[in-house]
């Protein structure tokens, strides 16, 4: 069969791909901010002094990372409206998403801040910096530097499992294989495709990821 | 209402627990033949000859850029018109295994990059051949790099799982599924769904920031 491969069917699913690939970047792109900004807070919340704030820090990172995304999803998507709390799906596909990756990230963040030396922030104090000033000049730039590589996996991540929100039926990239696939009988040609457009989106990402790794070896050497 | 639908959901706990073995099953065997195709194409990308290492590179790079779910589809539905037909089990278990195969081998071989060149120098210098250079001299001192990522890896491993369900295995996750069509109340089921992988994932995790912890203590 894979000698009857068709290229012109792929032609014609075009529009249909490329509005999948759009639906799986910025589903991705919104969820990627909102895990940012949880990730932060829960980062922020883990490392506090409140014991209460850290427990509850703690049981959601724990809880996230130790199941699996499908079932959260599903967790969302069947239990939300049983709250009468009505998300379309998209939206439920989202807080999921962010929910899910704002765990990871926490950790994330939490491994760039404690991998600042303490001795940095007793010479930037010693140097008469104040907190803004050694946070903005010291210990930001060196958390933040270290954690984009990895923020940018966590990133990757993130456009792989929005593959998952095709299973509540939100058409994006994955969406749009199956449906081409069951439309027209050609699976070969749909998931092909699809797999094409997520190495390309994965390729992008590695490269800035590395870029970014190189640009920090060459800062560190000067 | 709530009392009758969790009456209903004690009724399916056996099911559930069916489910949770079909988890348990294709994971374990696919941590063991991803395991081992993990160790033999991890070692494979450390030649740096015939484009080998590159051609490691391609397949590790395409497992990290496909979402598994895509993946799962093409060896279910491709497979079958090439003349491969599979059951669901055997393609979940080949998925599975192909998929952290390509992760457990970036895993090792990070590994045995690991170890400083000198050592290999010796264990040539004291004649070992190539495959008891790796067994004597390389891997013990590799595994310390790479146990901790390899049991994290274990964890991604049985909560992908859950995404074979969408191709009829009746894995917890489907199970849960099923159920939820049955007894509408989403976060007791699912909730019930999150705590079985919960008891499987949590001691894992906690083994592998244990061994992390260990070993980073051992070498100082």
């Amino acid at each position: 069969m894979l000698e009857h491969f068709s290229f012109r069917v792929i032609g014609q699913y075009m529009p249909l791909f490329l509005r999948g690939l759009w639906a799986t970047c910025w589903i991705s792109g919104i969820s990627i901010f909102f895990a940012l900004l949880i990730g932060i807070i829960a980062c922020g919340l883990r490392l506090s002094k409140g014991r209460f704030l850290k427990k509850i820090a703690g049981i959601y990172i724990e809880s996230i990372r130790s199941t699996p995304l499908l079932a959260q999803l599903y967790f969302f998507y069947f239990g939300l409206p049983t709250l009468h709390v009505n998300l379309n799906e998209v939206q439920t596909g989202i807080l999921a998403l962010a929910l899910n990756s704002g765990a990871y990230i926490a950790e994330i963040v939490r491994a760039g801040i404690v991998s600042i030396p303490s001795g940095q922030v007793e010479a930037a104090t010693a140097y008469g910096l104040n907190y803004l000033q050694r946070m903005r000049y010291v210990i930001l730039p060196q958390a933040l530097g270290v954690t984009i590589p990895a923020l940018l996996g966590q990133f990757i991540v993130l456009v792989k499992d929005s593959s998952l929100v095709s299973l509540i039926s939100v058409l994006e990239l994955t969406r749009a294989g199956q449906l081409m696939a069951s439309e027209r009988f050609m699976p070969a040609e749909g998931f092909f495709t699809v797999a094409a457009f997520y190495l390309l989106i994965y390729y992008i990402l590695k490269y800035l990821s590395n870029w970014w790794q190189n640009r920090l070896i060459y800062m560190e050497g000067h | 209402m709530i009392a009758i639908y969790f009456k209903g959901l004690i009724h399916t706990l056996p099911l559930f627990f069916k489910g949770l073995w079909i988890t348990i099953l294709v994971s374990g065997v696919s941590l063991i033949a991803g395991t081992a195709l993990g160790v033999i194409c991890g070692i494979l990308r450390t030649i740096r000859k015939w484009g080998i290492s590159r051609l490691m590179g391609f397949y590790a790079d395409y497992m990290r850029g496909v979402p598994f779910l895509v993946h799962i589809f093409i060896i279910y539905f491709i497979l079958p018109e090439v003349g491969i037909q599979l059951d669901p089990f055997p393609a979940a278990t080949i998925a599975l295994t192909v998929y952290a195969g390509a992760y457990i081998s970036e895993i090792v071989a990070a590994g045995i990059q690991s170890v400083p060149k000198g050592q290999m120098e010796a264990a040539t210098a004291y004649g070992l051949n190539p495959f008891q250079r790796l067994r004597y001299v390389i891997f013990p001192q590799a595994i310390r790099v790479i146990l901790p990522p390899l049991v994290g890896e274990y964890v991604l491993l049985v909560k992908d799982s859950s995404i074979v369900s969408v191709i009829g295995l009746t894995d917890v996750t489907r199970v849960g599924w099923l159920t939820v069509q049955r007894i509408p109340e989403g976060l007791m089921v699912f909730g019930l769904v999150g705590i079985l992988y919960f008891i499987i994932c949590y001691p894992m995790i906690h083994l592998s920031h244990y061994l992390e912890e260990k070993i980073s203590y051992e070498s100082q």
